[in-house]
């Protein structure tokens, strides 16, 4: 218990030792407000009040129109992020080839709407414009991998094959699928 | 004036210079091929090469940006994305040499192309896509392509600047910088014809001459490049900047030396993470090789070149606002004049540039201008990369000469339409483009002849529409797409786009009216005057080709209350054929409403009322049992 609270303690400490070298990287230099915002949310996984704050005080800027800017861009968030990001393309062709299939079968896997985090904050889902990989069409990416040539069925399949995988090594998974840990887990 | 010959510092790849190697595998790995999971297949190529011991054979070079071995090589996008994974072999054995690619390759199907064909010299025919002895179906795909721009994309290994090098890269800097003066690389690219490719078209040479001519007072100019590519469905930019980053670092200092500019910016979208960490691997070797920043090649021309990744706008695309992106604020587009040649980023001159324009150049300023120019059509010079997608065989990118007829593209090139189905439309220029009819597919694709038409080249999206597509549901994606991305500055623009959104959502649901299609026109009008920048002034043209050429289908939905393409789901009803369904439950166990009865081998009934027009039932019959009307 102890021994826990201190590895996020470090874990913390470590989070604002970076925001803080962010910060003084970018303090004074025109136009930085969109790459602090950019380097804060990568951080963080989202713009909190104080980190807002701060931001706006380094980059010499009130703190509505960082707000401003946070809030003119699809990129940034305001409020907290899963770890795991599912990214379903609504670009042209992924719109004609049925993308519009694909996200609802994925959010009632997940059983949360575009836009939210599962409750283990684990998974969000979002919806994007055009991925760039067209003529893959109709494509999701799970973090940085792009998957192709989907059906809601087949999407659905690379949802759990990546739980799975994320679940499936370490914390009490619970139906993980692989065979892990040496033995049987269940009938 | 004439410059005097100079001596620079000739780039030349720093690896020792090696024969052809006997065996060399080269994967796609661009954004299409890694969703077809062609990283995976490269990994088995590896482990394949390592166990059977061939690595003897393969090219020895350590490449020296990543520092691993080289025996497989990841390229950028090779084109042919249906086939995706693609992988080409190149064997030279008793002194002939032979060429093949692999399509839609598995890491199962490795160990056999390993065993039969690298180690034992026979291809595996019913895998082959392309070959260089007979033809194949996908030949046609390739065949009439030419490329100049996306030359080494599919090609070389991006994240290697030995490949590009070895490639003749940087040469064309190379004569630049020792040869001519900006006057004469403006005047070359003039001649050229070469037109800006992210949409507009204008004359890049032009727009050099009015950079070159302002002075800011402390001499600090900015070259820019865009690569905030935001159609939806356009990719060709990704492609350029994933398969070879640094034919684009060659022609932005190109024209930064011809304007007089000391600092560049490439604005590159963050949903490209593939592009952006290829940017930056290629960038820090250019600076490390002296090609790009202070004193290129040893000449007094200096030239950085600073990353920005764009934070999600499709906005930022139009060149004042993305400045002002770069500046750290909203990117909100202002009016011009000033033009951004006289007053730009940080009230500094500047010029900006599309990705596909700028990676030209090099090539251009190579073969000269009038080798440009000899390709193309009329006004519109050279070539241009298209992005095709949608329901059609062949999806990819393809670089044609301007001018060949869509009906080439698509039918030549793109093997026309998906599983038999019947040709709807092809949707060019994006969110600022249309649709066009199958009558129009024997025009010319040029700017001028485009243009006439309500759609636009645009960037070179081209995505194709079938019968199963609906028209009206088309041109409500685009204004979802442009309503959701008005920055909000010109009423017209923000509340025009809401007002057309709603209306579109009205008829889609089954609730217009003839009325509301005048309601479109009149507001499509309005919305075009009245907003400052592009965006707006383009947001109806999706609604308004669609009106121009599909009017039937508007009305159908208005007045027969009826979606022939059965995509808006209020006007839709399924029903079960009793004749056709076998019982098999496999519907009814789909159903999430429980609409759907029936005993085993019994046929099975559909409740009307119960029924939320999922249409899961109706992909999941195998006996075409479930009807949509």
């Amino acid at each position: 218990m102890t021994s826990k609270a201190t590895e996020s303690d470090t874990a913390e400490q470590g989070l604002e030792e970076r925001f803080d070298e962010l910060l003084d990287h970018y303090r004074g230099e025109k136009g930085a407000l969109v790459p602090l915002l950019q380097g804060a949310q990568e951080i963080f996984g989202y713009l909190p009040e104080p980190v807002m704050r701060r931001v706006a005080e380094a980059s010499g800027e009130p703190l509505s129109k960082a707000l401003g800017v946070a809030t003119f861009y699809a990129q940034f968030r305001l409020r907290p992020h899963a770890k795991h990001t599912i990214r379903c393309c609504h670009g042209t062709a992924c719109h004609v080839s049925g993308a519009a299939r694909i996200s609802e079968e994925i959010e009632k896997y997940l059983g949360i709407h575009a836009g939210e985090n599962t409750a283990d904050m684990l998974y969000t889902i979002e919806e994007v414009h055009c991925v760039g990989a067209c003529g893959m069409a109709p494509v999701v990416m799970i973090d940085d991998r792009a998957h192709g040539k989907l059906t809601p069925d087949k999407a659905v399949d690379v949802v759990q094959a990546f739980r799975a995988q994320v679940e499936g090594d370490g914390s009490g998974a619970t139906n993980g699928g692989s065979a892990d840990d040496g033995g049987e887990a269940d009938a | 004036m004439t410059t005097a010959q100079r001596t620079l510092i000739k780039p030349e790849p720093q690896r020792p210079r090696v024969t052809e190697p006997d065996v060399d595998i080269r994967i796609c790995l661009g954004t299409g091929g890694v969703a077809a999971g062609s990283r995976e297949v490269l990994q088995a190529f590896e482990e394949e090469v390592e166990r059977t011991g061939v690595l003897a054979l393969i090219r020895p070079r350590e490449d020296t940006c990543s520092g691993r071995s080289a025996a497989v090589t990841g390229t950028g996008c090779q084109g042919l994305c249906a086939m995706d994974p693609l992988v080409e072999i190149h064997l030279r054995r008793n002194g002939s040499k032979s060429k093949v690619t692999y399509g839609q390759v598995t890491p199962a199907m490795v160990p056999e192309i390993m065993s039969k064909h690298i180690l034992g010299g026979e291809p595996i025919e019913k895998w082959l896509v392309l070959t260089d002895e007979g033809p194949t179906e996908y030949n046609a795909f390739f065949d009439g392509q030419e490329k100049l721009t996306l030359r080494h994309v599919g090609i070389i290994d991006p994240e290697d600047i030995d490949d590009y090098l070895e490639a003749g890269g940087y040469q064309a800097l190379y004569k630049v910088l020792s040869t001519m003066t900006p006057a004469e690389v403006i005047d070359e690219i003039k001649r050229s014809g070469l037109r800006g490719r992210g949409g507009a078209g204008f004359p890049t040479g032009q727009k050099w001459e009015f950079a070159a001519g302002y002075n800011s007072p402390d001499g600090v100019k900015y070259f820019i490049c865009n690569g905030d590519e935001g159609d939806p469905g356009a990719f060709m930019d990704c492609s350029a900047l994933e398969g070879e980053p640094h034919a684009v670092f060659e022609g932005m200092a190109i024209g930064a030396y011809a304007i007089g500019a000391s600092v560049g910016y490439m604005y590159v979208r963050a949903e490209y993470p593939l592009a952006l960490r290829r940017i930056k691997i290629g960038l820090k070797a250019a600076e490390e090789r002296g090609l790009i920043g202070d004193n290129i090649m040893g000449s007094d021309f200096s030239f950085h070149i600073r990353l920005k990744e764009g934070a999600g706008a499709f906005v930022c695309g139009e060149e004042t606002a993305l400045m002002q992106s770069i500046e750290g604020e909203r990117g909100m587009p202002r009016l011009r004049p000033p033009f951004p040649a006289e007053s730009g980023l940080w009230e500094r001159p500047s010029n900006i540039n599309n990705v596909e324009t700028l990676a030209v150049v090099p090539w251009i300023i190579e073969n000269g201008a009038d080798a440009f120019a000899a390709r193309g059509y009329e006004r519109s010079k050279g070539t241009k990369v298209f992005a095709l997608a949608g329901k059609v065989n062949r999806t990819g990118l393809a670089e044609v000469p301007m001018g060949m007829t869509l009906r080439e593209v698509i039918f030549g090139i793109g093997g026309g339409v998906k599983n038999n189905k019947k040709f709807k439309a092809v949707q060019m220029g994006g969110p600022s483009g249309g649709c066009l009819p199958e009558s129009m597919l024997d025009l010319p694709v040029d700017y001028e002849t485009i243009n006439q038409t309500g759609a636009i080249v645009g960037s070179g999206g081209m995505i194709v529409i079938d019968e199963d597509n609906c028209i009206v549901d088309t041109a409500r994606y685009f204004l979802s797409f442009t309503q959701q991305e008005s920055c909000g500055k010109c009423p017209p623009c923000r509340i025009g786009t809401k007002r057309m959104l709603d209306v579109l959502n009205k008829i889609c649901d089954g609730k217009g009216t003839l009325a509301d299609i005048d309601f479109l026109e009149e507001m499509a009008a309005q919305v075009k005057v009245g907003s400052l920048c592009a965006l707006g002034g383009t947001a109806p043209n999706p609604v308004l080709t669609a009106l121009k050429y599909f009017r039937d289908e508007f009305e159908e939905h208005v007045v027969d209350k009826k979606c022939r393409a059965g995509i808006c789901t209020a006007l839709v009803r399924y029903s079960i054929d009793a004749e056709a369904c076998t019982g098999c439950r496999a519907c009814v166990r789909v159903c999430p409403t429980g609409a759907i009865t029936g005993e085993r081998k019994e046929p099975h009934v559909l409740n009307q009322e119960l029924c939320i027009k999922c249409g899961a039932c109706y992909e999941k019959c195998r006996f075409d049992a479930v009807r949509r009307s």
